[in-house]
């Protein structure tokens, strides 16, 4: 009977060590790599550029042959509330399907334990209308951003997915959606930009320390964008670019992002 | 006391002497000139240099700007047409492509807040790309555009003079061309001369002065000649329907509107309107007196009643010509300065 009691004091005491190791210490002061995989997918299949053969809800067979979008100003908050916002020259990505580089942003925040995540999907409207030295890497619209920005109407793509379906009615049989606008400078226009959030609480926070490399894998379902509350046809938009529709279509792509899981 | 005269003589001749040296080497920069309004561009983003201005102008009739190396910006924007590319309805780009609007001045630019007839870009550093860029006008991409500049050594000689360093980089580039843009300021046009009260209108001019002031000034406003604004004039849409500011905007009520032109240098920059369909000004009056056509959006002033457009009798159109012709800047079309080198 003591035995017994000693073993369950043993694995008692055991367990609750293990728990109390759990529990780490962070250094708030202290910055660690945190990074964000966004990992397209669509529907239950892998995103494969070109190869891959796909069907929407209006069940039209399509390929995709390029996927980029641009995240930004992206704000993390801790397990009390507390929220970090990481420095906006930081902030901006340009995750492009053909660059698997591209798609695991790297961060440095400050170590704790979060868990959400906010950012825009898209380049907010400050910074569309910022000096062109305050345009630089992912945003130069003259270098890695050229194709991500409409030269005629001031303003970068926020999100671009091309590629070919038989139900195009382009003579080439190709689909095209370019969807950006900001809201516009002296005039109000259509504001496609949309601010993402994601909760971490249920499939891992993200637990940032130095010495290790948290990584939150998100899952980014671009079928989405063809089916949501309206689901779009490609026989009847094949292309989508700076017109009313383009709200339909960024209304639909909001709700691709989800957290599958964390990585610590 | 001799001595004294002698000395003043002579400080006198030392400045005549400086004087003349300072004209025809130091470089002005920008000059706001007296009777205009400050300028909305933002210089403190850009400071003109008289390398950087040199650079620009290089650049802006270079035609290694477009894919085939045989456009360059000065191709639609000529500086004896005014900078616009006259005879030409529609801008006429690389392998004989046309574009679908007319190629607009480039001139007092500093004052302008959006570019374009349909006013689609904001920042004049941005402007560049679009030309340079569009299939029908240059064709070409920026990265290799900066390619072809980084193997020039006379450019990296004159990126080096202008900011500092010999690296090329799209925005050096895009800051030089603005520089230079920003120097084509036309200001020296009779109109201006009666304005500062050097010289003093014929009475056929001042006729015509009164006549635009109480028709036409409300749009084209004194003294740039527009007030920016996007408005319909009353054009008959041609067959391809150009939808102007609503394809910014995507506003139906910006259907058919387009940026209020200037009215100055009228007499180097035929053909007329977004899409150069007049090619006199008799042409444009006869349009504002008998053609406005009642299209969604037309501008509330070009409406009276029943009555569309701005009634002009045959004497008054003589005198409004004689007065835009006075809006008409010899010095600026024919400045050295701002000329291809």
């Amino acid at each position: 009977m003591k035995k017994t009691i000693f073993i369950f004091s043993f694995i008692a005491i055991t367990a609750f060590s293990c728990k109390k190791d759990v529990a780490e210490q962070y250094n708030s002061n202290a910055n660690a790599p945190l990074s964000i995989e966004f990992d397209n997918v669509v529907g239950g299949s892998n995103l494969q550029l070109n190869t891959g053969t796909y069907s929407n809800a209006k069940n039209e067979t399509f390929n995709i042959t390029m996927l980029r979008y641009f995240i930004s100003n992206i704000v993390l908050t801790k397990m009390d509330g507390s929220k970090y916002t990481v420095p906006q020259d930081s902030s901006y990505f340009l995750i492009d399907e053909s660059k698997p580089a591209t798609l695991s942003p790297k961060i440095n925040v400050p170590e704790g334990e979060y868990s959400k995540i906010d950012f825009i999907l898209g380049v907010d409207s400050l910074r569309n209308t910022k000096d062109l030295t305050q345009r630089t890497g992912v945003l130069d619209p003259t270098g890695d951003a050229a194709g991500m920005y409409w030269s005629w109407n001031s303003g970068y793509i926020f999100f671009k997915m091309e590629g070919g379906s038989a139900a195009s009615t382009q003579v080439n049989k190709i689909f095209q959606y370019h969807i950006g606008l900001f809201g516009g400078y002296a005039t109000a226009t259509l504001n496609n930009l949309k601010n993402i959030s994601l909760d971490l609480t249920t499939r891992g926070v993200a637990k940032v320390k130095t010495g290790k490399s948290p990584n939150v894998h998100l899952l980014v379902d671009v079928l989405k964008m063809f089916n949501g509350a309206t689901n779009v046809s490609i026989a009847s938009n094949s292309v989508v670019m700076a017109s009313p529709y383009s709200a339909t279509v960024a209304n639909n792509y909001q709700y691709m992002f989800q957290h599958d899981h964390t990585e610590n | 006391m001799k001595n004294r005269k002698l000395i003043s003589v002579l400080f006198i001749s030392s400045i005549l002497l400086a004087c003349t040296k300072e004209v025809t080497q130091v470089f002005e920069g920008f000059q706001k000139p007296s009777n205009f309004p400050d300028p909305v561009y933002k210089f403190e983003n850009n400071r003109i240099t008289k390398s950087g201005f040199e650079l620009g102008r290089k650049l802006f009739f270079d035609p290694i700007l477009s894919a085939d190396n045989t456009i360059s910006c000065g191709s639609c924007h000529i500086p004896t047409s005014a900078f616009t590319q006259h005879g030409h309805s529609v801008s006429h780009g690389i392998n004989d492509l046309l574009g679908t609007r007319n190629s607009p001045p480039i001139m007092n630019l500093a004052w302008s807040n959006s570019f374009r007839w349909d006013g689609g870009i904001v920042d004049l550093d941005l402007f560049p790309i679009d030309p340079i860029t569009t299939h029908e006008e240059m064709g070409e991409t920026m990265s290799n555009v900066l390619l072809k500049l980084q193997k020039s050594a006379s450019y990296k000689a004159q990126f080096n003079a202008a900011f500092g360093s010999e690296e090329i980089t799209n925005i050096k580039m895009l800051k030089a061309l603005s520089q230079y843009m920003l120097m084509c300021v036309s200001a020296a046009s009779k109109y201006d001369s009666v304005m500062r009260n050097q010289q003093k209108f014929t009475t056929v001019e001042s006729q015509g002065y009164v006549i635009f002031q109480n028709k036409c000034n409300a749009c084209h406003k004194e003294p740039l000649f527009t007030d920016n604004s996007f408005r319909n004039n009353g054009l008959q849409p041609s067959e391809i329907n150009d939808q102007g500011r609503a394809m910014i905007t995507l506003a139906s009520s910006d259907k058919y509107k387009f940026k209020v032109p200037s009215l100055r240098n009228l007499g180097f920059t035929a053909p007329y309107m977004h899409d150069g369909r007049f090619l006199n000004l008799e042409a444009v009056l006869e349009h504002y007196n008998s053609q406005v056509a009642p299209t969604p959006n037309l501008d509330p002033i070009l409406t009276n009643g029943t009555t569309k457009g701005i009634p002009l009798t045959k004497e008054e159109r003589v005198q409004l010509i004689a007065f835009l012709a006075t809006l008409d800047d010899r010095n600026f079309i024919t400045n050295p300065l701002i000329a291809e080198q």
